[in-house]
């Protein structure tokens, strides 16, 4: 029997003066994510507060420099659940010299919650996030007009805004944003109607992240298996990972990459259940009826839907380490859900401005927090899809040999 | 027919593939095991993960000697059941080593670190997977699934590496560990219910139970050879454990659950964190950032 709930991420995005952390705050009281002590632990503390009230940021900013500086530094999560669908929100620091952070938790998000102050509108760190998003390919955008009890709750206001933000993001490749005026603090289409914005017909909050359909976003149709780890005994070969598209099936045909070798699944198993079929992001074991030399990296596909094989990779990158720049010649390991290679940088195309979509030829070099498009040459070959065709496969780091440090995160295109 | 993944099931699967990519990654693994709820679904996620073989790495306990018996009990059973390798590191035998000064015996949780950092490095283990959860505590919310430790099994908040996708990143120099969080997105909710679905076997502790209990600033604590009481402040109570630590720190709860859909409700309704009683993380507010430093679980 399968339960009916799903596990859904989404990232928030926004900074504290747009009603972020009170926006999750009510999020998590509401579904009773809190605990009253952790709660008033929060409101003891009174030196933390932020405009007299408290700052649920920091039931989540765990370290002592961030309670100190009042920065949050890194990547929060935080969990809620409803009857349902269990919720992990990946909450990012917004500052400029984060990109890494909006990256980082925009990597795994099924959707992005954006926060616009409605007094405010647009600023640039909407707009650097949004396009973050996009280069991350977030497939659904929920826009939040924040502070809609600071302008009146007006209709006006909010179509305004959502023009400007239309604008703006027709640019971009998202295929469904969704605007909702909300007042956080107030509660106002959080998790109930507004009574406030009758003029307002849409669903609230809550709604949207419980009901938003987001199974279609996951690939059925390409099948790739790849091959984790080899469980081998006298009586076989278990071949075991996580599927990361399309749906196998006991007794298909099957290609294994990149040996080119054909063969069937015999059995589709986990522990002590056996499985018809194994669908994305299921964890199983595959058998198959011929001995082929396998080994870790290698993949399942089927005959007539292939992924590339190759040793030439285009990709957008975001450059990650604060103590070296990128370097052409340089070697670093590339590292993917199916392979991992010594490789290096080819060639860098441009770098992007993260505020104007600009595509900076004229560049210098590629540090920290930079977007650049960058060819790279692999040392043997990796079998991969784009990014946007499918995230799990098109999605690579860089660690550096000498320091072992993660210093990009990769999307191929 | 529906091709979505139930969500305990897609937890699963994330738990098992970081379990996978330890034993690629590294050479020589243990697994922490302190017989308590999360440990347990550790053991399970890793039979399942290894299948039809037998999980591949070492079970290490950390024994402060404040045990509560039907813990160590009820690991010796699993440990026989499933065929494990358990390797025992004592905060008893470092008290007891001449060699080495510990000053402060009056507090076995911190001295579980040297005990810790010292059978990693005799044992040369270069990851260490441990059952802890983002939602227990903030200092752990922040930490990363793969969480790399210098050569001193020193964590550096500050310098963590991006961990992005499901791509973990465990290259390190020799002398280096990591240790290991596959149930880092998981609640206490999703262990419990878990442990109901998988039907799991878990320590009488966790159950109500009547139990002779002292208070200690508010804390019901377990009576013990190893805490000073005067007889007269004993009491009988129905009680039951919400985690599992050393007994002389772990506080007890009133309740009447005396099976998971009872602890399950329980839970629900709660207005306090699991760890809202260990006294252990009561010092101070930056008590568990100090010990994690300096190499704690």
């Amino acid at each position: 029997m399968k339960n009916e709930k799903q596990l859904f991420r989404f990232t928030t995005i926004g900074s504290v003066d747009n009603g972020k952390s009170t926006l999750i705050g009510r999020l998590l009281h509401d579904s009773k994510a809190i605990y009253k002590n952790q709660y008033e632990e929060l409101e003891n503390l009174k030196s933390l507060w932020h405009n007299d009230q408290v700052n649920l940021a920091h039931l989540t900013d765990g370290l002592k420099r961030e309670r100190e500086e009042g920065i949050t530094i890194d990547v929060a999560y935080r969990y809620f659940s409803t009857p349902k669908r269990k919720f992990i929100i990946s909450d990012s620091p917004g500052h400029l010299e984060y990109t890494r952070n909006m990256v980082t938790g925009s990597s795994n998000a099924n959707a992005a919650v954006i926060l616009i102050d409605a007094a405010n509108g647009l600023d640039e760190q909407t707009k650097r996030h949004t396009i973050i998003s996009s280069l991350l390919r977030i497939p659904h955008i929920i826009v939040c007009v924040n502070k809609m009890d600071k302008v009146g709750f007006k209709r006006q206001r909010f179509e305004e805004i959502r023009q400007d933000y239309e604008s703006f993001s027709s640019k971009l490749q998202f295929s469904d944003v969704r605007f909702i005026p909300i007042s956080a603090l107030n509660g106002d289409n959080i998790v109930s109607k507004s009574q406030k914005m009758p003029w307002y017909d849409g669903t609230t909050l809550m709604y949207t992240l419980e009901n938003m359909y987001f199974s279609g976003d996951k690939d059925l149709v390409n099948c790739r298996f790849p091959i984790q780890t080899i469980i081998q005994n006298n009586e076989g070969k278990y071949l075991s990972g996580t599927v990361a598209g399309g749906i196998f099936k006991k007794g298909d045909k099957v290609l294994v990459l990149p040996q080119e070798k054909t063969s069937t699944i015999t059995r589709i198993s986990l522990f002590d259940k056996e499985y018809v079929e194994a669908i994305p992001m299921q964890s199983v074991t595959m058998e198959l009826a011929d001995d082929i030399e396998i080994k870790r990296g290698d993949l399942i596909a089927r005959p007539n839907n292939k992924p590339t094989v190759s040793t030439d990779i285009d990709a957008m990158i975001c450059w990650f380490d604060d103590n070296k720049e990128l370097e052409i010649g340089n070697d670093y390991i590339f590292f993917s859900l199916a392979n991992e290679s010594i490789c290096k940088i080819s060639s860098i195309l441009y770098k992007l401005n993260i505020e104007t979509l600009h595509r900076d030829l004229d560049f210098g070099k590629i540090e920290a927090n930079d977007i650049a498009r960058i060819q790279i040459k692999t040392t043997s070959n990796v079998l991969y899809d784009s990014y946007s065709k499918n995230r799990k496969m098109g999605s690579f780091i860089l660690i550096d040999k000498t320091t072992n440090n993660t210093v990009a995160a990769g999307m191929i295109r | 027919m529906n091709y979505n993944i139930d969500y305990l099931e897609q937890l699963e699967a994330e738990a098992i593939f970081i379990l996978r990519e330890v034993f690629e990654q590294f050479n020589n693994s243990c697994l922490l095991f302190s017989g308590g709820k999360d440990s347990i679904v550790l053991i399970r996620l890793a039979q399942k993960a290894f299948f039809p073989n037998k999980i591949p790495f070492k079970i290490l306990h950390i024994d402060t000697g404040y045990n509560f018996g039907e813990v160590i009990s009820f690991r010796d059973k699993i440990i026989d059941k499933l065929n494990l390798d358990l390797t025992i590191a004592s905060v008893e035998d470092l008290i007891n080593d001449p060699n080495i000064n510990t000053n402060d015996f009056s507090d076995r949780n911190r001295l579980q670190i040297p005990v810790l950092l010292n059978v990693i490095q005799k044992e040369g283990f270069d990851a260490a997977i441990g059952g802890g959860r983002r939602d227990e505590e903030k200092v752990r919310a922040k930490e990363r699934v793969f969480s790399h430790r210098d050569k001193n099994g020193r964590w550096n908040p500050e310098s963590q590496r991006a961990e992005l996708w499901n791509l973990y990143n465990g290259n390190k120099n020799d002398g280096e560990h990591f240790r290991v969080f596959p149930l880092s997105n998981w609640t206490e909710m999703d262990i419990w219910n878990y442990i109901s679905n998988e039907n799991l076997e878990i320590p009488s502790i966790y159950f109500s139970h009547k139990r002779n209990v002292i208070t200690r600033d508010g804390i019901l604590l377990a009576k013990s050879d190893f805490i000073e009481f005067k007889e007269e402040d004993v009491f009988e109570k129905d009680v039951r454990c919400r985690t599992v630590g050393d007994i002389t720190t772990t506080g007890l709860w009133e309740s009447k659950a005396t099976t998971i859909e009872d602890i399950i409700a329980e839970i629900s309704v709660s207005n306090v964190g699991e760890r809202g009683k260990r006294a252990d993380d009561k010092l101070s507010l930056n008590s568990m950032e100090d010990r994690k430093r300096k190499g704690y679980f």
